[in-house]
């Protein structure tokens, strides 16, 4: 008979071998909730010639990395790569799996949780443990699963009570990633990979992937800039505002759709989540999608001509304005400082 | 050659459009009051279920589960192009999540049975999972290709698509049956067509045409469904008896995942500080943030 525990496990994604950011985001939080659940943390990786990715999740926390290596799971591939998950979480049933909410944690996730009938919340932005009453029954140590919901109009507290294995897929850059000062000395189990007809129903023909330069979650200044920008040429004073006060740019939602600048420096629930020291937000109305992405930034700055713009309830400090007149003002203030 | 799609939609409340006359006086939105539409990305997969039609021939058949009025977006779908329309429907689905939901659909689909591809939007915009999709897919036991931008090219038994993943795109080729989950931006929905909207407005699923007998003693329900039947106009009606469902795997009493607690998001007040639009007012904020270490 399988024992029943209470292991976190966090599914490892990587990309021709390099694990992604939110991989190790989700080993930090994962640590915690283990400590919590006073059990272990475990990394399950898939992958090709992926010995070396395992030992990096020790610094992490992992205490035990289960391992599939194998050439023909070089590329995530939906078929194998649940038919396994799901094999070995039926067998080891863990107490709380992550993802995380990438375009591969969202196509993996479901079909995993749908074979091994767990409970599964999509695109959590926290996690947290705690004892709850739920329906006059008490429960210990349950996974609260914390997430917008209504388009982020609210926000939800997901709960699993009754399965054994808690799922949750995580945003990236929600979670801090943690090194250990002295990484634990995990383990690595390393499981054979046997071929199933099922794993060749779907096959890779070309795959093209950018690595995308721009990282604005690193950035510790990011100018951004909204549909109040009004044109391209506008927005070019953001890139200016940027580059004096060595920051980086990115945009809401409506400055993407609009072509003032590209789907990679967009901020908020469909783009990325930052949490840098200083957000400057121009011209952006600040809808709940895109606070989503920014509101946990140190210091906020809004300038918007709109005095009830919902921006400016999220900001710490506020300028009513027309953003053509204040931003070459704070550009000149700024240089004059410098010298 | 032609091939036969069962596509998934939902209707779901419109919940990117958040108007003044949604919100409370706390700041919060009454959902309650949000209108009910047509999820974007279901629309989309229908119009790539229509695009293989067109070209192949076969058959489109809609399905949702949803309450009574969800029947509005079938009629949507005839009103575009699709053949035959199924509304899921009971009170014992009420509070499913996406695992619930994607047994009741799956079941549907297998009832319904005969097809080469079942299509869906990527997620419904009310909650944002992306997950009835896979799920069903897992249920079904075929492959799932999600995120789909284009279907490439349609064979006797594999069709090859392009997706979009993290950073680019890849094409992938599958087996048939598959199940496709679609991309928005995707692909641009047809119109509706004049003739389909003036056959098919008359449309009506069953609970609508029990409505009509109500209170009518020379109509009897058999009668006018098959009536309806003959010409077109029923929507398929089907309960968890209908499709022979065990209760403990739907709605509430089938979903692992239960909401603890909602706290809205209120859009008002905050605490900022106001700086001057002045010359003066912006040098002094950025010698604060010079302070601070924030700046310079």
């Amino acid at each position: 008979m399988n024992k029943i525990n209470n292991d976190v496990w966090v599914f490892i994604e990587q990309r021709d071998g390099t694990p992604a950011d939110v991989s190790f985001e989700l080993l930090s939080k994962g640590r915690k909730i283990a400590d919590n659940l006073k059990s272990e943390l475990k990394a399950v990786i898939l992958g090709d010639k992926v010995q070396v990715l395992a030992t990096q999740t020790f610094q992490f926390g992992v205490n035990e990395a289960i391992v599939y290596d194998h050439k023909d799971l070089a590329h995530y591939m939906t078929l194998p790569y649940s038919r396994l998950l799901s094999k070995l979480v039926s067998d080891e049933k863990p107490r709380v799996m992550l993802y995380g909410a990438t375009v591969i944690g969202r196509d993996l996730a479901p079909r995993v949780a749908s074979f091994t009938k767990s409970g599964l919340t999509a695109d959590c932005t926290d996690l947290q443990v705690s004892d709850v009453n739920y329906l006059r029954k008490d429960y210990k140590n349950l996974l609260l699963q914390i997430r917008p919901a209504f388009g982020g109009n609210i926000i939800a507290t997901i709960i699993s009570p009754d399965v054994q294995t808690q799922m949750a897929t995580v945003r990236e850059g929600v979670m801090r990633m943690e090194k250990l000062d002295k990484p634990i000395e995990g383990r690595i189990r390393n499981i054979e990979y046997v071929a199933d007809p099922i794993d060749s129903l779907v096959k890779l023909i070309e795959q093209h992937r950018k690595e995308n330069k721009v990282n604005l979650k690193a950035a510790p200044i990011i100018v951004a800039g909204g549909y109040g920008m009004k044109t391209k040429e506008n927005f070019a004073l953001i890139q200016e505002l940027a580059n004096v006060i060595g920051g980086e740019v990115a945009g809401s939602r409506a400055a993407v759709d609009a072509g003032f600048i590209p789907s990679e420096r967009q901020v908020g629930q469909t783009g990325v989540t930052v949490r840098p020291k200083l957000y400057i937000a121009c011209g952006i109305s600040g809808a709940i999608q895109h606070r989503a992405g920014m509101q946990e930034a140190n210091k906020i700055i809004a300038i918007n001509s709109d005095p009830d713009a919902p921006i400016f309830g999220v900001a710490h400090y506020g300028i009513v304005g027309d953003v053509m007149e204040i931003i070459p003002r704070f550009i000149n203030e700024f240089k004059l400082k410098l010298r | 050659m032609s091939f036969n799609s069962i596509v998934m939609v939902k209707q779901v409340p419109d919940t990117a459009n958040i108007s003044g006359q949604v919100m409370k006086e706390d700041g919060t939105v009454n959902r309650a009051k949000l209108p009910a539409i047509f999820n974007h990305e279901d629309r989309a997969a229908l119009e790539l279920a229509l695009q293989i039609k067109d070209k192949f021939g076969g058959k489109v058949t809609v399905i949702t589960m949803g309450p009574p009025r969800a029947s509005d977006i079938l009629r949507e779908c005839l009103y575009m192009g699709a053949d035959e329309a199924y509304l899921i429907s009971d009170r014992k689905f009420a509070g499913a999540d996406t695992l619930a939901t994607s047994y009741v659909l799956s079941e549907a689909i297998k009832y319904i049975g005969n097809y080469d591809f079942v299509f869906a939007g990527r997620q419904a915009i009310d909650g944002d999972t992306a997950q009835v999709g896979p799920q069903t897919a897992e249920k079904l036991v075929i492959p799932q290709i999600t995120y789909v931008e284009e279907i490439v090219k349609v064979q006797k038994d594999k069709v090859t698509l392009k997706r979009k993943i993290d950073g680019g795109f890849e094409v992938l080729e599958s087996t048939l049956p598959c199940l496709v989950t679609v991309l928005k931006d995707a692909l641009f929905p047809r119109p509706f067509k004049a003739r389909r909207v003036m056959a098919y407005k008359n449309a009506k699923t069953l609970l609508e045409l029990e409505k009509m007998t109500e209170g009518n003693s020379l109509l009897y329900i058999d009668q006018l469904k098959d009536e309806y039947l003959h010409k077109g106009w029923y929507i398929h009606t089907l309960t968890m008896d209908d499709l022979k469902l065990d209760e403990s795997r739907c709605g509430v009493h089938g979903s692992p995942t239960k909401v603890h607690k909602v706290e809205s998001v209120v859009l008002t007040g905050g605490n900022h500080v106001m700086v001057p639009p002045t010359k003066e007012g912006i040098s002094n904020l950025i010698d604060h943030l010079m302070e601070d270490h924030i700046l310079g």
